[in-house]
């Protein structure tokens, strides 16, 4: 039965289509949610603080540049910068989330029950919704691409790519970096563009 | 029993475990969090006097576990394809494993066996996403098979729906009938699309298998746990939103709504998956010699389908998780609140702003191509078996191939037909009127060239040819069908009128119904070995067509008269109890006949004759190897030298099957 397994650099082509099929797949699902933030707000958005999501923004694309060092690493068989690289981007990508989550959404008790809401409660009507719901969708993709990283630089630990077999280490490459491209969108959509209108919050 | 351990049952109980674990979760996340949780006696849950448990259930009473009942819901998912056993590859590569591909029943096991478990191979997938399609469509039928009755004369007739004051019963149920009946089917037809594609694709191109093995039998897989929780959907409260789950009303539909939307979200899934690995297999494993333009006709169908459920997908899957969590955590997308977003805008209570209309835009955007996915692989099946029982080339083949693109490009241009009357900007009616119009021009070419091929061809009548013949002269109605309802002026008069149900069952039954059975009449000898018994087909395509001329043009005729969709009753002064009592009948009519069908098929599947090498002198690849397809398809890579259809032009060859090659590559 020989005849089915196909040679490693056919099989890598494959993926590699694979991959950039689901981007297209996953393209629809964030531009819907933009085309909801234009179709619910309009040419207005809330006004929220514009520190935190910038110093979280530039977090989140350097942390690209180090998964560009490790991938072109690993190419090099320059393992420890590989490792290193891995470690680095995982750790930016976990201050971005830990930002999303701790400034942006703000977990905060009141009354011995934990609430939702720094600026803005996810249920204050239409900006809540949009704001919560597409940073939510955001991080959890941020979230998935943190455990897949540490997979990979688990797997490295191992031994387990080489300059000539690298393929999980490229694909979680282009996600990361593909991450990031929709936070590129994200960031002005939510933040930037529009009249500000006054936060509601409690 | 060997039975119960298989995939299917360990899927079964390891996702009711994590069902479990996912509903204790949420609570006491909210007891962390200071909310009252399931058990907290001031939650009014829980049977009220004369009520068992069950009955508390089926009445909705677990709707005040909500958010748990969700989250259940999902980690039942996980669960089940935990169990089922298709990620244990994955899992391994996860920990740095490497696991060899492995194909052929495991040693030791029934043959059996593999059909109810992970099985990599795209023929056992292809068969398992028929036989689950199948069941589907025979579940949702009889589901319609209740609400003909109700509906076969005016005023209540069933103690389910409310007729009899002594029994508990609801309209609700009716409701909840209509939804799963509607989307259930559309399951159906999405797996039954999955079968031909999964089937036929690698074996029409000379490919042994997928790209991706692995990913489509986890494609597969993850529609069971999908479909089984829209059928649970009916038991714990049901819902009255139709297929179309529109906010605000499914924003407080009963809590089977939930479940619907998680079941829908995961078939979603995969038809996403299922479909990227039909791209990257048609693009890159095609047999030496195979261009774009020698591909079977099919495969373009499949092709075309695949880039619509790739993307479109995503859409449907968006817009009802947004449902779904405006309804636990209360993100109000869709909830209006305010009438005016200036007043919103300048207040500190900011509440409301929401849309209800931006749902049916993000629905439609999915749910109108998907009305393509359902059609084109059948179409493509039409154009395939016809020029095989004309004996005639395919007449116009680049056209054929191009207008399934086109037809799938175009299908995105359309969705906001469905919107003439929701209550959307005005100005956007006439282009969308225009652009539905349009769709027209390519579904011709494709007629005309079916005509170009059955012109002057030596017509041989067998069941699929019959089935495919049954199958245009349905899809010629609800073609026909279309126009007055994409024109602006008209369908102002018969939107949700049963005129659209009439329309739709006539395309979906022309454009899926009748070239899916078709198919499985005429592949059934390569799948199963035998040969089917033909008399039975026969009867079963003389019962089924004419019932369904008149269930579909009875429905139309009744929605003319003002007849409305998803309503129990109507009045009798419409004139139309005659109308309504024929549609019933016909309903019961094609049952009946389906019946014949499943029946015929399993009993030649084990006791008809062994079918001849290639029944229907068919030029396409997959007729050339022996049937049953061996586990290896191709042994010799085939080479493709000539043209597909070119039947009844002497000395042209398709395909050469190489000389064998002995110990593989
Ligand atoms: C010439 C082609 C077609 C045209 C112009 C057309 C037009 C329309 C329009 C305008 C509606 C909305 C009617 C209303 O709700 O007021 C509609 C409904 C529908 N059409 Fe078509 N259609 C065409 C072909 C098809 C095909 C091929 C299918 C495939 C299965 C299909 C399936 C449906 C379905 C399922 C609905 C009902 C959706 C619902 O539940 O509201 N149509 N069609
Ligand atoms: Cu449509």
């Amino acid at each position: 039965m020989s005849a089915i397994v196909e040679s490693p650099q056919v099989q890598v082509r494959r993926n590699r289509m694979g991959m950039w099929l689901f981007f297209v797949s996953e393209a629809f699902l964030f531009g819907g949610l933009l085309i909801a933030r234009f179709f619910l707000w309009g040419d207005t958005r809330p006004d929220l603080p514009q520190v935190v999501p910038l110093g979280i923004t530039a977090v989140l694309l350097t942390s690209s540049f180090f998964m560009n060092r490790a991938e072109v690493a690993i190419a090099n068989d320059d393992r420890k910068t590989f490792q290193r690289g891995l470690l680095i981007t995982a750790f930016l990508g976990f201050i971005f989330f830990l930002g999303v989550l701790i400034f942006e959404w703000g977990w905060t008790i009141e009354d011995g029950a934990f609430v939702l809401g720094n600026h803005i409660h996810p249920t204050s009507g239409v900006y809540g919704a949009v704001l919560y719901g597409m940073t939510g969708m955001h991080a959890l993709h941020v979230l998935s691409g943190i455990v897949i990283i540490m997979i990979i630089w688990n797997l490295g630990r191992k031994g387990k790519f080489s300059a000539e077999d690298h393929w999980g280490v490229e694909a979680t490459a282009i996600y990361w970096h593909y991450i990031d491209l929709i936070w590129i969108f994200f960031y002005p959509a939510l933040y930037l563009i529009g009249t500000a209108v006054p936060a509601g919050g409690h | 029993m060997r039975f119960f351990k298989t995939g299917l049952v360990k899927g079964i109980l390891v996702g009711l475990l994590w069902w479990l674990i996912g509903f204790m979760l949420v609570e006491v996340i909210r007891v962390a969090m200071g909310l009252p949780a399931a058990w907290d006696p001031n939650v009014p849950a829980g049977p009220v006097a004369g009520q068992n448990a069950l009955q508390w259930i089926v009445a909705g009473g677990l709707a005040a576990y909500e958010p748990a009942m969700v989250v259940a819901g999902i980690f039942f998912v996980i669960g089940f394809m935990l169990g089922v056993g298709t990620m244990s590859d994955w899992l391994k590569w996860v920990r740095g494993i490497d696991t060899p591909m492995h194909h052929g029943p495991k040693e030791g096991d029934p043959g059996w066996f593999r059909y109810f478990g992970a099985d990599y191979s795209h023929k056992v997938i292809g068969l398992q996403y028929g036989v689950t399609a199948v069941i589907l469509l025979m579940f949702a039928g009889t589901l319609a098979l209740i609400f003909r009755v109700e509906l076969a004369n005016p005023e209540l007739q069933l103690s389910l729906f409310g007729a009899n004051p002594e029994v508990q019963g609801t309209l609700n149920w009716f409701n909840t009938l209509v939804s799963a009946h509607g989307m259930i089917m559309i399951g159906s037809i999405l797996l039954g699309v999955g079968a031909m594609s999964n089937y036929l694709v690698p074996l029409m191109i000379g490919a042994n298998d997928m790209a991706f093995p692995r990913l489509n039998s986890f494609a597969f897989w993850i529609n069971v746990p999908g479909a089984l929780l829209l059928v649970t959907a009916i038991f714990i409260g049901g819902w009255n939103t139709g297929w179309t789950g529109y906010p605000p009303l499914s924003a407080q539909a009963p809590i089977g709504v939930q479940y619907f939307f998680i079941g829908v979200f995961f078939i979603g899934m995969s038809s996403i998956l299922g479909s990227l690995n039909i791209i990257v297999t048609t693009l890159t494993m095609r047999a030496r010699g195979m261009t774009m333009f020698r591909m079977p006709i099919f495969v373009w169908a499949a092709f075309s389908t695949a880039l619509i459920q790739l993307t479109a997908t995503q859409l449907i899957g968006l817009s009802f998780l947004m449902v779904l969590i405006q309804r636990i955590l209360g993100l109000g997308f869709f909830n209006p609140g305010f009438p005016d977003i200036t007043v919103i805008a300048s207040s500190q209570l900011w509440e409301g702003g929401g849309n209800p209309i931006l749902f049916q835009h993000l629905f439609w955007f999915y749910s109108h191509p998907a009305v393509y996915v359902f059609i084109l692989p059948g179409l493509g099946i039409i154009s395939e078996l016809l020029p095989v029982f004309s004996r005639k080339p395919l007449f116009g083949y680049k056209w054929i191939a191009l207008s399934s693109m086109a037809i799938a490009l175009v299908g995105f241009l359309v969705w906001a037909h469905h919107m003439f009357v929701s209550g959307m900007n005005t100005y956007l009616r006439v282009p969308f009127m225009l652009s539905t119009l349009l769709v027209a021009v390519p579904t011709g070419v494709k007629f005309f060239s079916w005509l170009g091929t059955l012109w002057g061809g030596r017509i041989d009548l067998k069941t699929p040819m019959l089935f495919t013949l049954g199958a245009i002269s349905v899809f010629l109605i609800g073609g026909l069908t279309g126009p007055p309802l994409g024109t602006v002026t008209t369908d102002l008069q018969l939107h949700d009128t049963y005129y659209v149900v009439g329309h739709f069952h006539a395309t979906m039954f022309g454009g899926f119904v009748f070239p899916f059975f078709a198919a499985l009449y005429y592949w059934f000898p390569k799948f199963s070995g035998r040969q089917y018994n033909e008399r039975l087909g026969v009867i079963h395509f003389a019962l089924m067509t004419p019932a369904f001329w008149v269930m579909s043009l009875g429905q139309m005729l009744a929605g003319t008269r003002g007849m409305r969709r998803r309503v129990a009753d109507y009045d009798p002064a419409w004139g139309i109890d005659g109308v309504q009592l024929a549609v019933s009948i016909a309903a019961f009519i094609i049952a009946f006949s389906v019946l014949l069908m499943v029946i015929n098929l399993l009993w030649s599947s084990r006791r008809a004759p062994r079918a001849v090498a290639n029944p229907w002198r068919s030029r396409g690849l997959e007729w050339q190897i022996p049937s049953p397809v061996p586990e290896l398809s191709y042994a010799t890579a085939p080479v493709v030298v000539g043209e597909p259809y070119d039947y009844g032009l002497p000395g042209s060859t398709y395909v050469q099957l190489a000389p064998a090659m002995t110990g593989g590559d």
